[in-house]
């Protein structure tokens, strides 16, 4: 394709009609790969070029205008050289505005980082542009802010929003922070709520991390919004975002980098504190005087080491520390709960007379000093106490989970602990094998993820793998070392006490209700228990009654919840018995299959469909297996 | 090789609370007994016979509060105690009373230990914590008129005075203060006068206890962190550091330097003794036997240095009393 150089009055809306008849066809990246380089490089300078690519865009029609648009910023490698070519064609053309300021940012997600970063910059160079990049701001937090879309939205769009408010809130000048100062602290104020509710940690940490931008942007120089939470790859990107400086931007350089400077000055400042005064006379003294008296001799000081506490030794005398009310003897009650679990491990015939009273005591032991990891040994030793006298003490905690007064928090913390003590009592490989971060720093507190569930699923998917591959190859692949499992005993104790009251809403404690966040670990916590109870007299039994409690469940709007519910529904079809689960669940089964197909196809959150994939997949090895198997 | 740490000479039990406070007075020609003195947490003084080990009298003058200071004026038949009850009291002990003659009310809620200073025949200086946050004064006893009132400048921060130390150079010269404050520093006083002549900041933490020999202008400070602090006054009446000594476990109540300035004791909160040079700070021993933090650390009078001992006070209720270094 080559250009007629010269100011001569040529029409080019016959280009424009070819350009917008091949993108529309979908030949985008082939023709604009071509046209973009070159139209670059011809209107780095030259006015008389750019106003013929001006013109060229402008005069495509209408009904090709998206895709030609979306092609450009899709090919422009930056900002600055999208400016030169589309000119202000989005303030002029409608539909091209409306193509950049609503399809692609609200409608689509697919795009990538570049892209986003070329079209807003694009918005943000010109001043007839900028109006448009504060409507677009405005109207990403709206969407950004509003539970519903929260809620409902799958996680990669709304990871695409917060990215693009990241960039707009690069783009702005400190004037026009200012002019909608107030509207940025209303939505943030109501997204960061939204989020935080959110029980998948992804939109948690996003919710977080946008809520700290903003909040960085619009008070710079008084106290700033800080949370804490993992730093991860994606929170590092976002992060990044909103700290650059585009060079060819015309916004001055953002305040947060001088903040940053500040706050590493303050910083700096602060540990020169005035430490004690130098010694101003060295030792020459003590060399001058002769030792004419220095005939005292020493006595052996090897044994002069660091005092260290001792621990209690016996559990009896634990107990009688931890509920102790004397408050002096601090030390002795930190290292009785550093000692703890390894005593009870030692002394299992001990721990039995009193286990009941040592798990009431941990459940209720709060934080009297600053220990390290108190929480991790506060649940170790719970774990420990549970699995050293299992019948006992799961039937107290499981009726303590459906008790009035206590906190989610502790509710929480039952099922971690049964999820724990029953994978340590099925198999002593597992032992070890998700190990909790439950160790918080203060700051603003949040539930930690459900690192369990993470674990257990690598669990699940090595074993469905493991189960196709045996179909296939007739292997079958001893997974889990022989030894006796001790959990077949108890896993009933486990399992159906914590089934049982889930409808019944207490004052402070509604399942069903708001403590949906509960729910959800209290049906992956199910999962597992299902999943262990592999081979146990009860399996059938269990899978009935686990069977039921989904099937109420599952329209739940939360997706953490029908995560969980699918996780159930794995674990019934990889531990159950095949037999029994054709013979005495079919039509469940069918209907079960039918809504499975649903979820799969419809379902808002990806984690929700390639679970329900999964399932479909279980469902079918078993029919073929049994199929298989001659009769 | 270096031998094990002797074992106390003898233990003394029976006071059935913690010993916070210790003074020896056996400086007496025969046949006087020589005696340890001893204040309790419940309030009581036992006064030990240090020939039977056992109790000869118990003073009841503090209403049952601990008793966190006992001192000597002069003889074993004058006694100064000084307790929670934020009172100091004078005890008239010869030929057997038991009374309290005297007593100054001090409005201090604190544990600051008073120190005497005898500065003529029957007139002694005390300096005592007073009721403000941070002033010291000093009273003249037995008269128990006020000499100075020694306040730091406003805004100084000092916080409480938490041990304090009278001495003068020679007898009539003027006599000075050692205040060692909350904040960590050490301030030189100058009692006739009243103002400050140097302040040094000796430890980050609140300086527990201090004592100091006038002879080599030398001082030590303990505090609650893991560093003793040796400092030196120079002619300009100037404080500065001189050393400085890393311990083992953090926390020092109590330090004391022998009065023929060889060796010096410390109490320590991890339950141990510590026995240093006082030349050099060399440390020589640490002697284990409290099982509770030690409160107090005395070295006794006696006009024989064979027979001089150590005393040591702590929570577990027992005084343990050694001989060490007594051959020197």
């Amino acid at each position: 394709v080559s250009f007629i150089p010269g100011g001569l009055d040529c029409s080019i809306s016959f280009v424009s009609h070819v350009l917008g008849k091949v993108c529309i066809h979908g030949r985008q990246k082939e023709i604009l790969g071509v046209l973009v380089p070159c139209l670059t490089d011809l209107t780095k300078s030259d006015c008389i070029w750019q106003r013929i690519c001006w013109r060229l865009v402008e005069c495509v029609p209408d009904r090709w205008m998206e895709a030609v648009v979306i092609g450009f910023v899709q090919k422009a490698p930056r900002a600055d050289i999208l400016s030169r070519l589309l000119g202000n064609l989005v303030v002029k053309n409608k539909k091209a505005q409306f193509v950049v300021t609503q399809k692609m940012l609200l409608l689509q997600y697919g795009h990538t980082t570049a892209v986003l970063q070329n079209l807003l910059g694009h918005l943000s160079q010109d001043s007839l542009r900028r109006t448009l990049l504060l409507r677009v701001l405005q109207e990403l937090l709206e969407t950004w802010s509003s539970s519903s879309a929260v809620k409902h939205s799958p996680v990669e769009q709304q990871l695409y929003i917060s990215k693009a408010i990241l960039i707009c809130l690069s783009h702005l000048k400190e004037s026009e922070i200012e002019s909608c100062r107030q509207e940025l602290l209303t939505s943030m104020m109501e997204g960061v709520k939204c989020h935080l509710d959110s029980s998948l940690p992804q939109l948690r940490r996003l919710g977080m991390v946008v809520a700290e931008s903003i909040s960085l942007k619009i008070n710079s120089e008084g106290p700033v919004l800080k949370f804490e939470y993992e730093e991860d790859d994606t929170t590092r990107e976002l992060k990044s975002l909103v700290e650059q400086t585009p060079s060819f931007c015309v916004v001055p350089s953002l305040p947060d980098d001088d903040r940053s400077e500040e706050a590493d000055a303050t910083l700096s400042e602060s540990d020169e504190k005035s430490g004690p005064a130098a010694p101003l006379m060295p030792d020459e003294e003590s060399d001058a005087e002769l030792d004419s008296d220095d005939d005292l001799i020493p006595y052996d000081m090897s044994e002069d080491k660091e005092l260290k506490i001792k621990a209690p030794v016996y559990i009896r005398d634990c107990i009688e520390v931890l509920t102790g009310s004397r408050s002096e003897d601090v030390d002795k009650w930190e290292a009785t709960v550093k000692a703890l679990e390894s005593l009870v491990r030692k002394n299992p015939a001990a721990t039995r007379e009193v286990s009941v009273e040592l798990a009431k005591i941990l459940l209720h032991l709060e934080e009297k000093t600053c220990i390290e990891g108190f929480l991790e040994l506060r649940q170790r030793a719970q774990v420990a106490v549970l699995t050293t006298d299992p019948i006992p003490v799961a039937k107290y905690l499981t009726s303590q989970f459906y008790s009035l007064n206590y906190s989610l928090r502790q509710r929480m913390d039952i099922l971690d602990v049964l999820v724990l003590a029953a994978q340590e009592l099925s198999c002593p490989k597992f032992h070890g094998k998700t190990k909790h971060s439950g160790a918080q720093k203060p700051c603003i507190q949040l539930l930690p993820g459900s690192d369990s569930s993470k674990g257990w699923r690598r669990i699940v998917d090595e074993r469905i793998k493991s189960k196709t591959r045996r179909f296939h190859m007739g292997q079958s692949h001893a997974e889990l070392a022989s030894c006796p499992n001790e959990f077949y005993s108890v896993a009933g104790y486990f399992f159906f006490p914590l089934i049982q009251h889930f409808d019944r809403p207490l004052t402070t404690f509604d399942l069903l209700g708001e403590d949906h966040l509960v729910l959800g670990r209290l049906v992956h916590t199910l999962a597992i228990l299902m999943y262990l109870s592999v081979n146990t007299v009860a399996v059938t039994a269990m899978g009935k009654a686990l069977l039921e409690f989904v099937w109420v469940l599952r329209f739940h709007t939360d997706s953490y919840v029908r995560q969980g519910i699918l996780s159930c529904i794995s674990s019934l079809l990889l531990s159950v018995p095949a037999e029994w689960i054709l013979a005495e669940m079919t039509e469940e089964l069918l209907e079960t299959q039918s809504w499975l197909g649903d979820v799969m196809e419809k379902d808002p959150d990806g984690d929700c469909r390639k679970l329900a994939l999964q399932n479909l997949l279980l469902m079918e090895n078993i029919k073929k297996k049994l199929e298989a198997v001659p009769s | 090789m270096a031998l094990p740490p002797p074992d106390p000479q003898f233990v003394l039990r029976g006071t059935s609370a913690a010993v916070h406070t210790l003074h020896f007075s056996c400086g007496g020609p025969e046949p006087d007994i020589p005696l340890l003195f001893s204040g309790s947490e419940n309030g009581f003084i036992h006064v030990w016979n240090l020939k039977t080990h056992r109790v000869d009298t118990a003073l009841d003058g503090h209403g049952r509060k601990s008793v966190y200071c006992v001192e000597t004026m002069g003889g074993k038949d004058r006694l100064l105690s000084q307790g929670r009850d934020q009172r100091i009291c004078l005890w008239d002990l010869a030929e057997g009373r038991t009374s309290v003659m005297d007593s100054v009310f001090t409005e201090h809620v604190g544990f600051c230990r008073c120190s005497l200073l005898k500065v003529a025949q029957g007139r002694w200086l005390m300096a005592m914590a007073a009721r403000s946050l941070e002033e010291v004064q000093i009273l003249e006893l037995p008269s128990k008129t006020s000499v100075c009132t020694l306040k730091p400048e406003v805004g100084a921060k000092l916080g409480m005075p938490m041990c304090l130390k009278l001495w003068q150079l020679s007898c009539g010269s003027q006599p000075v203060l050692l205040a060692g404050y909350e904040d960590g520093s050490v301030v030189l006083w100058n009692v006739s006068m009243g103002k400050a002549l140097s302040q040094l900041i000796c430890h980050q933490e609140p300086v527990m206890s201090l004592d100091f020999d006038s002879e080599k202008a030398k001082g030590i400070s303990g505090s609650s962190e893991k560093v003793l602090s040796i400092w030196s006054l120079n002619e300009q009446q100037n404080l500065q550091v001189y050393k400085t000594h890393e311990l083992v476990n953090a926390g020092i109540s109590d330090i004391t330097i022998r009065p023929d300035k060889k060796i010096l004791a410390t109490a320590g909160w991890d339950h141990r003794i510590r026995i240093f040079g006082w030349k050099k700070l060399k440390p020589l021993a640490v002697l284990d036997y409290h099982t509770a933090t030690i409160h107090c650390v005395s070295f006794s009078d006696h006009s024989s240095p064979r027979e001089r001992l150590l005393a040591a006070g702590s929570k577990d209720q027992r005084i343990s009393v050694w001989s060490i270094y007594a051959q020197t």
